[in-house]
């Protein structure tokens, strides 16, 4: 007997007392769960992602469309960044005139070719306000998972008010699970010392999130 | 489970030396209230925070109910995303299948014989690192935690910080001693500063990760009708195990499994804030099965019993393999804050190891007997579990199991367990406490002659009654007993009292 049909018949066994008619997952699981919570505006659901992102350590920027490729070109310069990593499908503009050298990423590049990289600019998936997360789907404008991991410093930037959901349940509503997904909030972080957190492992540790769109200054009218 | 753990001692032996360590307690004390307040606030943000874990609970009793049906979804479903799956029925089997798979990837050369590690409860169950050493194969822990334990050539203490019985000055001594003999050592003038000790991890761990070409992981979550498996971390290693090697190589318990991504929607609300306390923990990875050039190539996905059918086949103790191994319920135990985890002689300590462990391997050894009474059953594990497992009412059904044996599965087999030896004491008390309550006057001649000569009883029990009486009080037996007091006054009614 194959250990498949061991383990399959094991669970059948202890299953006995399970009786045939019981109710299916649709009656059997109350969702009596808030699928937000608290009652928010536009406006004010993307103050609360700059604040919880904030409260994790991550740095906010907030600008309009437009002011974008020069934002990004001086927090490249602010941080030092010698080279930036992109993602295939990064719009276009994004980083003109940016100093730091533009690496494409290229499928044959080796891991140590990475880790020589300063910087990595991305786009997001979707980002939710109550927990302070932004989340990669592997999409043109965000790239191979390995790009946002490797390279220190990591700029994410938002698409608001588009992107944003209040909560956990509305960003799982939004992705697809036959992508690869990475969910990121603040920069890497332990717990492992005293059970007290400190920033700053392995993963990049500065992350800086850019909400951009909306009015002159990145508000978002209510 | 676990063979490096056999001839532990009993709970209580373990515990004993465990509280006579003042650096210990100290340890413990200061890290498990920190986070126990944290916890409490973090939780006290969700207004809906009962109904998330009815749900929790539902899901996963659901899952557990239907579990032959859901396997064989995750196998589909797995398998359809380019995925392999195995299946372990304990831990040889799923050692011997790993360690196979990491030796196909190398290729057969030697030099290459080494994987990188993310923390998983299931890999140390099955004390994987141990079976792939035993064949060449060096296993690099990548979790702080986990590093500071696998230097220090320790074992875990806590599911999700294993070297919380280290304070930051031993770790830095650790890191300073160690480091070397593994690979880049520790920097010079190391301080014991958490973000130094944080940074000495990073980059003594880096070299490894770029370099592998086998990472192995345990999975928080498997969903049914995707295959996705879900790992919940915070420093990166695990994204970096799981994105950069060739290979990856998944080993998960079969209880992990939820049927539908939509569940995601209530663990990754409950699990980060009742674990670290946080909103949302830093790194969240979610897969299935492979992606074109990201990630691995090859994925495995070794689906693993070892003993968790035995458990299932429990009505009362099924409840344990709802457990998302979070850890609260360790943060909040007045006993793990004593004892310590080394105490539980297995990687799962705490009070859900107290009903987890002995479920897992059975309650014949001697530690595996004493765990069920390694609480003071306040309660206070199950007021806090995210999926509402009722601690103590499976450690009564164990300490009923233990005492009075009875029917139970062991490795799929039905048995009958025989009483404990260690118990007769307590049989024959309870055996003689029985034959009284069923006799009133018996009882009632008794309590007289206790109240009569109660100037005479010693204030420790003798024979194998003095360690019940070692740490308690006996109760002081009244003048006159209740029933005789009641007949005399009418409870009381009639004024003489």
């Amino acid at each position: 007997m194959s250990s498949r049909e061991r383990i399959l018949g094991r669970v059948r066994r202890a299953l006995a007392d399970v009786p045939a008619d019981e109710v299916p997952y649709e009656r059997a699981v109350a969702r009596e769960y808030a699928r937000e919570h608290g009652r928010r505006s536009v406006a004010e659901t993307v103050d609360l992602l700059a604040e919880n992102l904030a409260d994790y350590r991550a740095i906010v920027h907030r600008c309009a469309d437009g002011e974008l490729p020069g934002l990004l070109a001086r927090l490249l310069a602010a941080h030092g960044s010698r080279n930036v990593v992109v993602p295939p499908g990064l719009p276009p503009g994004w980083l003109e005139g940016a100093g730091a050298e533009i690496v494409h990423d290229r499928a044959a590049d080796t891991p140590q070719e990475l880790d020589r990289v300063d910087s990595v600019v991305t786009g997001c998936a979707v980002a939710v306000a109550e927990t302070g997360t932004i989340v990669l789907d592997g999409s043109p404008d965000q790239g191979r998972r390995r790009i946002t991991l490797v390279p220190d410093h990591h700029i994410c930037v938002v698409r608001v008010p588009d992107q944003v959901v209040g909560a956990v349940p509305q960003a799982l509503g939004r992705l697809d699970p036959a992508r690869p997904l990475t969910w990121i909030s603040g920069p890497s972080a332990t717990s492992d010392i005293e059970l007290d957190r400190v920033e700053g492992v392995h993963g990049p540790r500065t992350l800086e999130v850019v909400l951009a769109g909306g009015g002159q200054d990145g508000r978002t009218a209510s | 489970m676990s063979g490096t753990y056999l001839g532990m001692p009993a709970f209580p032996e373990a515990a004993r030396k465990a509280v006579g360590d003042s650096t210990l307690r100290g340890n413990l004390r200061h890290a498990t209230h920190t986070i126990r307040d944290k916890r409490a606030r973090a939780v006290a943000e969700l207004d809906d925070w009962a109904a998330l874990r009815e749900a929790g609970k539902q899901i996963k009793d659901h899952t557990l109910r239907h579990l032959d049906r859901y396997l064989v979804q995750v196998e589909e479903a797995v398998t359809a995303a380019g995925g392999t799956v195995h299946w372990a029925a304990d831990a040889d089997e799923a050692n011997e299948i790993v360690a196979r798979l990491v030796e196909e990837a190398g290729g057969g050369d030697s030099a290459e014989h080494e994987v990188v590690k993310v923390k998983s409860m299931a890999t140390q169950e099955i004390a994987l690192n141990e079976a792939l050493e035993a064949r060449g194969v060096h296993a690099y822990e990548t979790d702080l935690a986990e590093l500071i334990v696998q230097l220090g050539r320790d074992r875990p203490s806590h599911i999700l910080v294993p070297a919380i019985h280290r304070n930051r000055g031993e770790i830095r001594d650790i890191f300073r001693s160690e480091m070397s003999e593994w690979g880049r050592p520790a920097p010079e003038n190391l301080t014991d500063t958490p973000a130094e000790l944080a940074e000495a991890a990073r980059l003594h761990l880096r070299e490894k990760f770029l370099r592998a070409r086998v990472g192995i992981s345990g999975a928080n979550f498997v969903v049914a009708e995707t295959g996705t498996l879900v790992v919940v971390e915070s420093e990166g290693n695990g994204r970096m195990c799981l994105t950069l090697p060739e290979t990856l190589i998944s080993v998960v318990g079969i209880e992990k499994i939820v049927p539908r991504w939509q569940d995601l929607e209530v663990f990754l609300q409950t699990l980060p804030r009742s674990s670290t306390a946080e909103r949302m923990n830093p790194y969240t990875s979610m897969w299935t099965g492979t992606t074109d050039e990201d990630g691995p190539r090859t994925f495995h996905l070794v689906l693993l019993d070892n003993g968790r059918t035995d458990t299932l086949a429990d009505e009362v103790g099924r409840q344990a393999l709802r457990c998302i191994r979070c850890s609260a319920c360790l943060n909040v135990c007045p006993v793990y804050e004593r004892a310590g985890g080394h105490a539980y002689g297995s990687v799962y300590p705490g009070p859900i190891g107290a009903i987890l462990s002995p479920q897992l391997r059975g309650t014949g050894s001697d530690v595996d007997a004493s765990l069920p009474y390694a609480s003071s059953l306040c309660g206070a594990c199950y007021e806090v579990c995210p999926v509402a497992i009722d601690i103590p009412e499976v450690l009564v059904h164990l300490r009923e199991r233990v005492v009075q044996g009875g029917p139970a599965v062991r490795h799929g087999n039905r048995v009958v367990l025989r009483p404990a030896k260690g118990h007769a004491a307590e049989r024959a008390a309870m055996r003689a406490a029985q034959w009284a309550f069923t006799h009133p006057g018996v009882l009632r001649t008794g309590q007289r002659l206790a109240s009569r000569t109660r100037r005479l009883h010693p204030r420790t029990l003798p024979g194998p009654g003095r360690a019940w009486s070692g740490s308690r009080d006996l109760p002081p037996v009244p003048a006159e007993p209740f029933r005789d007091w009641w007949q005399r006054t009418h409870g009381g009614k009639d004024g003489s009292e």
